[in-house]
């Protein structure tokens, strides 16, 4: 299973699913992140957490702990 | 924002979009204040008509489950509010199934249909309901905006390239910070500062060559004419004007900086700062917004404390707002100057120690405390919008400084002012020979608070009168401690900054342990009144601020106390009660930061708030 911790920048992933649950999921999903939609790893901070991530046509930052519940699929190249 | 979709030249079919959301949609911009009166007098003609009809449906088995609550428990509520109670109870939204307290038996059947439904969808209730919104967010949005130029570069990304780049984004940081710093502490704000506590509420200032007295003297000049009581001069002008003049002197600079941070807020930056230093601070249980705070609390904690206003969970704010003012403030110099001039002789070394036990004593609360009961919970989501970046207006920024400067303000009027009138009165009269009445200080209440609670030091090392005394009054500014050293020491009533008067009386009452301790305690205790209005302010507490208070007097004492007995057994070998204490503390303090966090992973009710 791959999520989305593991994405390295420059690449665009489609979410497969949330595993959290809790305040963590409902946050990450209110930020947009649901199941269907592309995510696109923009960078990551200086200090090698957390990531910036293109969701929705704005940008989004989230830690690594917390972009380990988003599980991905399907690594399409740019 | 219409403004910037014209911009970027793509287009929003408004039309389309009103028949969609069966609502009808204006164009607005709050930045450049188009269509802003269009949408209020088209919101209230429609409070006139029928309440609009919600066009969005989600998909059928979802509905299907909807209805089925609505007819169950709702049908007696007026028509147009089903809908979101419905919704609600099929999130099993705590609050809602509060109010409506439907009956047990129903609510059970209710469940059943509900899980039928998350089995269908292989996700819980919650989740289909976002998701399927979004779905129609993501429909709507494809019918109606028209995007030119997609995949190219605006120039909030080109900005965030260089910004957040990662080799360049700390040191664009430092610079940032070191200018925020240089603006607010050491240039302008020390010149508005000075004006303001020197000068308006000191001995005058000048304005183009016209001398204007300050307010103390004017004060004072204009009581003495209508021949006011002695008791009442001194009053309003010791004790009031003295005493919230320290406090409001502090206030043109807190504009500044106010005035730096909003910018800093709506410019976008504010959220990168967050975005760069987030992976140190969280460790210790801080955001990467707490930077700021403590930064601005080595040249004031008041502002400091106040700039913590930025960091959105709640949790990581209190906790900032706890630990900003362990940090020297510039006010705390004079004490480090007083210690090191006359027990260290001037050694180099003291004033960087002083910034090294503060930063240490910010770490060791933010690890210990993350881990304690009142701090519980995981850790809150990092997940926020870092939004384009735009140029603020001015309107927008002197609102933000107008509205955090004037909640300090208030408060310095009612709180800190009570305060400062009991300092006021218990440092200036006493009983001297039997008779109550004006005295110096050597008589007053405050010495005989300063002796019954002297005892209390000893283990610090410093049990005598004089050293408590310093302690209070440094409560209503810390460089009073400086001041009130020269008045029980010397006799004086007026020393120099680094009290040098009194440097060969202070040298021959401590020894360098004790001193140090000294210097300790009044560095890492309770801040100033000013300060103190400030936590309770951004607290908005009772408990949370008496916790603070608490916290910070408690481990002031716990650490000196532990320099203090350590070095004593470091300095004569001999071993006592109180090194054994000093110990049991040392380690009580490892395992606090040790521990496993036992709250980890437990669920804390937290605000979601926008970011």
């Amino acid at each position: 299973m791959t999520t989305l911790r593991t994405i390295k920048p420059g690449e665009t992933v489609r979410v497969a699913g949330i595993n959290g649950k809790g305040a963590i999921k409902r946050r990450v999903m209110d930020m947009g992140i649901t199941k269907g939609v592309d995510v696109f790893v923009r960078k990551v901070a200086p200090l090698g957490d957390p990531v910036e991530v293109t969701v929705r046509g704005y940008e989004l930052s989230l830690r690594k702990a917390d972009a380990d519940i988003v599980e991905v699929a399907e690594v399409q190249e740019l | 924002m219409i403004d910037i979709v014209k911009k970027r030249g793509d287009k929003i079919d408004i039309e389309k979009l009103s028949e969609k959301i069966g609502c009808p949609a204006v164009v607005i911009s709050a930045l450049k204040g188009t269509g802003v009166e269009e949408a209020a007098n088209l919101a209230a003609k429609q409070t006139l008509s029928a309440p609009p009809v919600p066009q969005h449906s989600f998909s059928g088995r979802v509905e299907h489950t909807l209805a089925h609550i609505e007819e169950a428990l709702l049908h007696d509520m007026p028509d147009e509010r089903q809908r979101w109670y419905s919704i609600k109870l099929f999130e099993r939204d705590a609050k809602v199934i509060d109010k409506i307290k439907p009956d047990p038996e129903i609510l059970a059947h209710i469940e059943k249909d509900i899980v039928a439904c998350e089995n269908e969808f292989e996700d819980d209730s919650e989740s289909i309901i976002t998701a399927e919104r979004y779905e129609f967010i993501e429909a709507i949005i494809g019918e109606c905006q028209k995007i030119r130029n997609r995949g190219g570069l605006t120039t909030s990304d080109k900005i965030d390239r260089i910004v957040t780049n990662r080799w360049l984004a700390l040191p664009i940081f430092a610079l940032v910070m070191f200018a925020v710093y240089f603006v607010s502490v050491t240039s302008v704000g020390t010149i508005v500062t000075d004006w303001a506590n020197d000068g308006v509420f000191g001995g005058g200032w000048s304005f183009f060559g016209l001398d204007v007295p300050g307010i103390p003297d004017a004060v004072g000049g204009a009581l003495a004419s209508i021949g006011c009581a002695a008791w009442l001069q001194s009053l309003i002008v010791d004790g009031i004007i003295a005493g919230v003049g320290a406090v409001l002197g502090f206030v043109p600079q807190m504009f500044i900086l106010f005035a730096l941070l909003a910018f800093l807020e709506y410019c976008g930056y504010m959220a990168r700062i967050a975005f760069i230093m987030d992976r140190i601070f969280r460790r210790f249980g801080l955001s990467g917004k707490s930077f700021i705070p403590i930064l601005i609390g080595t040249g004031c904690g008041v502002p400091g404390i106040m700039a913590s206003r930025t960091i959105e969970n709640e949790r990581d704010r209190r906790m900032t707002v706890m630990t900003t003012t362990f940090i020297p403030c510039s006010a705390k110099l004079p004490i480090i100057a007083l210690i090191a001039g006359a027990l260290f002789h001037g050694a180099w070394w003291v004033a960087p120690s002083a910034y090294f036990i503060g930063i240490g004593a910010i770490i060791m609360s933010g690890v210990m405390l993350k881990k304690t009961k009142i701090f519980a919970g995981s850790v809150a989501p990092f997940v926020m919008e870092l939004p384009s970046y735009h140029m603020p207006t001015a309107g927008a920024i002197l609102r933000s400084m107008w509205e955090r400067g004037w909640s300090f303000i208030k408060r310095a009027g009612t709180i800190i002012l009570l305060a400062t009138i009991f300092v006021w009165f218990t440092s200036s009269y006493g009983w001297q020979d039997g008779v109550f009445g004006a005295v110096d200080m050597n008589h007053s209440i405050l010495a005989s608070i300063g002796s019954a609670i002297a005892w209390i030091f000893i283990p610090l090392g410093w049990g005598d009168w004089r050293s408590a005394v310093a302690a209070i009054t440094g409560l209503i500014a810390k460089e009073n401690v400086v001041s009130t050293f020269g008045i029980l020491y010397g006799g004086l009533s007026d020393v120099s900054e680094n009290g040098a008067e009194v440097w060969s009386r202070l040298a021959a009452s401590y020894t360098a342990l004790s001193a140090f301790s000294l210097l300790v305690f009044n560095l890492l205790c309770a801040p100033c009144f000013a300060a103190m209005g400030a936590i309770r302010r951004e607290m908005n507490s009772n408990k949370w601020f008496f916790t603070a208070i608490g916290y910070q007097c408690g481990f002031a004492y716990l650490v000196s106390l532990v320099f203090f007995q350590i070095g004593s057994f470091v300095q004569t070998g001999s071993f006592g009660a109180g090194t054994a204490v000093a110990i049991a503390i040392i380690a009580g303090f490892v395992y606090m930061i040790a521990r496993p966090n036992k709250y980890e992973g437990i669920e804390q009710g937290m605000s979601i708030s926008a970011a």
